[in-house]
C-alpha cells in the first residue's frame, strides 16, 4: 500500500483514499523525484473569480502539497510547499508532457465529467463526492507522473509542484502549443501506412480492445448498482411494516420490533456498499483512459512512420525525376513531363538548372529520411520501452484492483449474514 | 431448484376411459402392490417412512409422533397429501393427490387408509364442514381459480404449491379436536368412492343446512370482547398485504438486478480472452459473479413458491371467517358459538404465531444461505489471485 500521505494525517477531516497502490519497487527503479519528495493533493476549495470574458464564474482549485523525503524520517515537522492549481493547469500540464514525450504512455486526468453514474449519484461537477474522488484522481495522476522513469524528471513537472504564479507562462514559453497544433492536426487527418509495424498495430488493437472492454463493465456495473440499492431500500419498508405490526401483537410484538430494526439497517448498509465501490470503478477508469493514452501511442508511432514512408517516397520520386531528366527519357507521368512536352523541350541550360535544383532536392531529402529514420528509431525504441513498463503496471494495478474488489465482497456478504443472523434472532423470540 | 419453464407432470396417457382406472376406486392398491411396503409416505419433517416390516399401528404412530406438539395431546391420527399425478381423459384434464391417512381412532373402520382425491374433493369437503360446523373456525384452502394461459396449472411448482397447501389444510382439521370427528371428515380420508358418498351426503343433511350469506366476520355479530379480535383481523389483514407487496417488490428488484448480474460476469470473460497475465484473475471474478447469480436466482425462487403462497393463505384463512347471519336466530346456536369461537381463535393464534415465526425463520434463513454462497465463492477466489501475486513479485 502507498508509503506516502502519512503527515497528512493530522490535518486529515476525511478518509483520503489514493487507488493507486505505488508499491515501494516502483519508488526504487529510478523516479529520482519521488525518492526526493512526497507529493500530495491535500484539498480541494471552491473559488469565484472573473475568467477571461470577465464573467463571474465559479470553479474548483486543489491544493498540491510537496514535502521532502528525509524530513519524514527524522520525524520533524517538514517545511512544506504547497499551492494550489485548477483542474485546467493540470490539463495544461497532461498536453505538454504529450507533445514533449509523444513515445511515452502519458498517466491520465481523472474525467472531466462523471460518466458511468448511476441514479444516485451526482454528475454534477460542483458535487462534493464528485470533487473528492476528482482530488484523488488528481493525486493520483501526479504519482503516477512522478513515478514514470522519464516524465519524473521534466522541468516543466518540477516546475509545477513548486510553483504556483507564472508557470502557465513559463510552459507557454516552451513554445510546445505550435508543436502540438501542428501533430493535432496531424493525427487527425486520416493516412495509411504502408508497411504498418505489427507490434504497434497489436497494441493499438490491444487498446482498442481494453477501452471497449472497459466502457461496457463500467455501464454494466452502473446499472447493477442501481439494482442493488433498490433491493435494499425496499427491505427497509419490512422495517416500518414490522414496526407497525408488533403494535397490534402481544406476544409476538417484541420480536418483530427488534427485527424490524435490523431491517432498517439493512437497507441502510448499501450506501457504504455502493461508495466502496464507487473507488473499484474510478481504477478502472483510469485503465479506460490509460488505453486511450496507449492508442496515442500508437498512433504517433503511425504518424512517425508515415512522415517517415513520405520522405522515402518524395525522395525517391525526386531521383527519378534525375534520372528521367539525365537520360531524357519518360518513365513515370508526371504534369511537368506533360508540358514540356506540350510546350515544346527545354534548352539544355534550363535542364542544367533543373538537374542542379533537383540534385540538392536529393541532398536534402537524403538528409530528411536519414533524419526521420533516426527519429523513427528513436521513437520505436522509447515507445516500447515505456509499453513494456505499462503493461506491468496494468496487470499489477488491475490484479490488485480485483483483489480488492474481491475483499469488497466478501466484506458485503458477511455484513449481510451478520444482519440476518439478527434478524432471525429476533423472529426466533416471536 | 430448476431454472427456466416449469416442467409438466408426467401424465397417465391418452387412454379410453374404460381403460382409466378410476382414480377412487379400490384397484388403486392392487395395481401398487408394493404400496404396503412404500408408501411414499413423507414424514412432516420431510424424511420418508420406511414401512417395509409389517408394524402395529401404534409403534408406526409412535415414530410418526410430531415433535411440535401443541397441547401435548397424543396425535391419534396423521394425514398426508402427496404424490400428485395428472390424469387425461377425452373429457378433462386434472391432478388428483394421494391422501395418506393413519389412525388407532374407533371412528374409523381401518386403521389406514390411501385415497385418491381432486381439489373438487377437497372443496366439496370444506363446503360440508362450514355447512355441518358453523360454529367453528374452517381452516382455508389454497384459491379455487387459477386464469387458464397465465398459470400453468399443470407446472410442477403449481402443483407443488397446491400440494403443501392441501397438506395443510388436512393437516390444520385433523389436529382441531372437534373438525377432525366430523363424519364428512371421515368420509374423505376414507371413502373409495366419495362421488357416491357426496350424493348421499347431499340428501340427509338437506334439512339442517345454513344458507350462506356473505357478511363480516365471525366475530362482528359478537359480543364486545370479540369485537377486538375483529378489528385486530383487519389491522393484520392489510399488514400481510403491506407484506406481500414488499416481498414482491424485493423480488421484482432481485430479478433486475440478476438480469444485469448476468450481463455483468461475462464481460469479464470476454476481457479475459486478450489479457495473458491477467486472464486468470479476470475469469475467475467471472466465475464468482456467475457463481453469485445462481445463488441469487435461487433465493428468489425460494421466496416466490415458499415465503409468498404462505403468506397469501393467511389471508385466505381471514376471509374464510365469515358468518352465517341467521345464526343469531337461534339464542342457543348463539352460546354454543362464543364458546367455540373462543377455543378455536386461541387455537388459532397459537398457530398463526408458529407459522410466522417459521416463515420468517425460513426467510431469514434463506437470505443467509445466499450470502453464505457469496461468501464462499469470493473467499476462494482471493488467495488464487494473490499467490499469483506473489510468484510476480518473485520474478519481477
Amino acid at each position: 500500500m502507498p508509503t506516502k500521505n502519512n503527515f497528512l494525517d493530522s490535518r486529515q477531516t476525511k478518509e483520503k483514499r489514493s487507488p493507486v497502490s505505488i508499491t515501494p519497487s516502483m519508488v526504487e527503479k529510478g523516479t529520482s523525484l519521488l525518492k526526493k519528495m512526497e507529493i500530495s493533493v491535500a484539498e480541494a476549495e471552491k473559488r469565484t473569480g472573473k475568467n477571461a470574458v470577465n464573467m463571474q464564474e465559479t470553479y474548483t482549485v486543489y491544493l498540491i502539497e510537496t514535502r521532502p523525503v528525509d524530513a519524514a524520517s527524522e520525524g520533524t515537522n517538514p517545511v512544506l510547499d504547497s499551492l494550489w492549481k485548477r483542474y485546467s493547469e493540470f490539463e495544461l500540464l497532461r498536453n505538454y508532457l504529450l507533445v514533449t514525450y509523444p513515445f511515452a504512455v502519458v498517466p491520465p486526468l481523472p474525467e472531466k465529467r462523471a460518466e458511468f453514474v448511476w441514479h444516485k449519484l451526482s454528475a454534477d461537477n460542483m458535487d462534493p463526492d464528485f470533487v473528492e474522488r476528482r482530488r484523488v484522481g488528481l493525486e493520483n495522476f501526479l504519482l503516477r507522473v512522478a513515478s514514470h522513469p522519464v516524465l519524473s524528471s521534466d522541468k516543466i513537472f518540477y516546475l509545477f509542484l513548486t510553483e504556483e504564479n507564472g508557470w502557465k507562462e513559463t510552459v507557454f514559453e516552451t513554445g510546445f502549443q505550435a508543436k502540438a497544433d501542428s501533430r493535432l492536426k496531424a493525427l487527425n487527418a486520416t493516412f495509411r501506412v504502408k508497411n504498418p509495424d505489427k507490434r504497434f498495430a497489436e497494441m493499438k488493437h490491444y487498446g482498442d480492445e481494453l477501452q471497449s472492454v472497459i466502457s461496457q463493465l463500467l455501464r454494466v456495473r452502473a446499472r447493477a448498482a442501481d439494482r442493488l440499492y433498490g433491493v435494499y431500500k425496499v427491505h427497509g419498508n419490512y422495517g416500518r411494516v414490522f414496526s407497525e405490526w408488533s403494535a397490534i401483537e402481544k406476544e409476538m410484538g417484541d420480536g418483530l420490533q427488534s427485527a424490524g430494526h435490523h431491517m432498517d439497517a439493512y437497507a441502510a448498509s448499501v450506501d457504504d456498499i455502493l461508495e466502496e465501490e464507487e473507488h473499484y470503478a474510478d481504477q478502472l477508469k483510469e485503465y479506460l483512459f490509460y488505453a486511450d493514452a496507449l492508442r496515442t501511442v500508437c498512433r504517433k508511432h503511425e504518424l512517425t512512420q508515415y512522415e517517415l514512408e513520405m520522405a522515402v517516397q518524395d525522395l525517391t520520386s525526386k531521383k527519378q525525376q534525375r534520372e528521367e531528366l539525365a537520360t531524357g527519357t519518360i518513365r513515370t507521368f508526371s504534369l511537368k513531363g506533360m508540358t514540356s512536352k506540350l510546350f515544346g523541350q527545354e534548352t539544355p541550360e534550363q535542364r542544367e538548372a533543373k538537374l542542379k535544383m533537383l540534385e540538392t532536392q536529393i541532398e536534402e531529402g537524403e538528409e530528411q529520411v536519414k533524419e526521420r529514420n533516426a527519429e523513427c528509431d528513436e521513437f520505436v525504441k522509447s515507445a516500447w520501452v515505456d509499453i513494456e513498463r505499462f503493461k506491468e503496471q496494468k496487470d499489477h494495478d488491475l490484479r490488485e484492483s480485483l483483489i480488492s474488489y474481491a475483499i469488497m465482497q466478501i466484506s458485503m456478504c458477511k455484513k449481510g449474514i451478520q444482519v440476518w443472523n439478527n434478524a432471525k434472532e429476533c423472529f426466533n423470540k416471536m | 431448484m430448476s431454472a427456466g419453464a416449469p416442467r409438466s407432470l408426467a401424465s397417465s396417457g391418452q387412454k379410453s376411459i374404460q381403460d382409466i382406472c378410476h382414480p377412487l376406486s379400490a384397484e388403486e392398491s392392487a395395481l401398487n402392490p408394493g404400496s404396503a411396503a412404500d408408501t411414499g409416505l413423507i414424514l412432516p419433517n420431510g424424511t420418508p417412512v420406511d414401512t417395509s416390516s409389517p408394524a402395529s399401528s401404534s409403534s408406526l404412530l409412535n415414530r410418526l409422533q410430531l415433535d411440535d406438539d401443541l397441547d401435548g395431546e397424543t396425535r391419534d391420527l396423521f394425514v398426508t397429501v402427496e404424490d400428485p399425478k395428472k390424469h387425461v381423459s377425452t373429457m378433462e384434464t386434472y391432478i388428483t393427490y394421494r391422501v395418506c391417512t393413519k389412525t388407532t381412532r374407533t371412528e374409523f373402520d381401518l386403521p389406514e387408509y390411501s385415497v385418491r382425491r381432486r381439489y373438487q374433493d377437497f372443496d366439496w369437503l370444506r363446503n360440508k364442514l362450514e355447512e355441518s360446523q358453523p360454529t367453528h373456525l374452517i381452516p382455508p384452502l389454497p384459491e379455487k381459480f387459477v386464469m387458464k394461459g397465465v398459470v400453468d396449472r399443470f407446472s410442477e411448482e403449481f402443483v407443488e404449491t397446491r400440494r403443501k397447501a392441501l397438506d395443510k389444510f388436512l393437516k390444520r382439521v385433523a389436529d382441531h379436536p372437534v373438525l377432525s370427528f366430523n363424519e364428512h371428515f371421515n368420509a374423505f380420508l376414507s371413502a373409495k368412492d366419495l362421488n357416491k358418498r357426496q350424493g348421499l351426503a347431499l340428501l340427509t343433511k338437506m334439512g339442517e343446512s345454513v344458507k350462506y350469506v356473505t357478511g363480516g366476520y365471525k366475530l362482528r355479530a359478537r359480543p364486545a370482547e370479540f369485537a377486538a379480535m375483529g378489528d385486530y383481523l383487519d389491522l393484520f389483514t392489510q399488514k400481510m398485504g403491506t407484506i406481500d407487496r414488499i416481498a414482491q417488490r424485493i423480488i421484482k428488484e432481485q430479478s433486475e438486478f440478476l438480469m444485469e448480474l448476468r450481463e455483468y460476469g461475462p464481460v469479464y470473460s470476454s476481457w479475459s480472452s486478450f489479457e495473458e497475465d491477467l486472464h486468470d484473475p479476470l475469469e475467475g471474478v467471472s466465475g464468482c459473479v456467475s457463481n453469485c447469480s445462481s445463488a441469487l436466482e435461487e433465493l428468489t425462487e425460494d421466496m416466490s413458491e415458499d415465503f409468498l403462497p404462505v403468506l397469501r393463505e393467511y389471508v385466505l384463512y381471514i376471509e374464510s371467517m365469515k358468518v352465517p347471519s341467521d345464526v343469531e336466530k337461534c339464542q342457543d346456536r348463539v352460546e354454543c358459538f362464543n364458546a367455540d369461537l373462543k377455543a378455536d381463535w386461541d387455537r388459532w393464534e397459537n398457530n398463526k404465531r408458529q407459522d410466522f415465526r417459521q416463515l420468517l425463520t425460513g426467510m431469514a434463513n434463506k437470505n443467509i444461505q445466499h450470502y453464505e454462497k457469496c461468501l464462499a465463492a469470493w473467499e476462494s477466489l482471493v488467495p488464487l489471485l494473490q499467490d499469483k501475486q506473489e510468484a510476480e513479485g518473485e520474478t519481477s
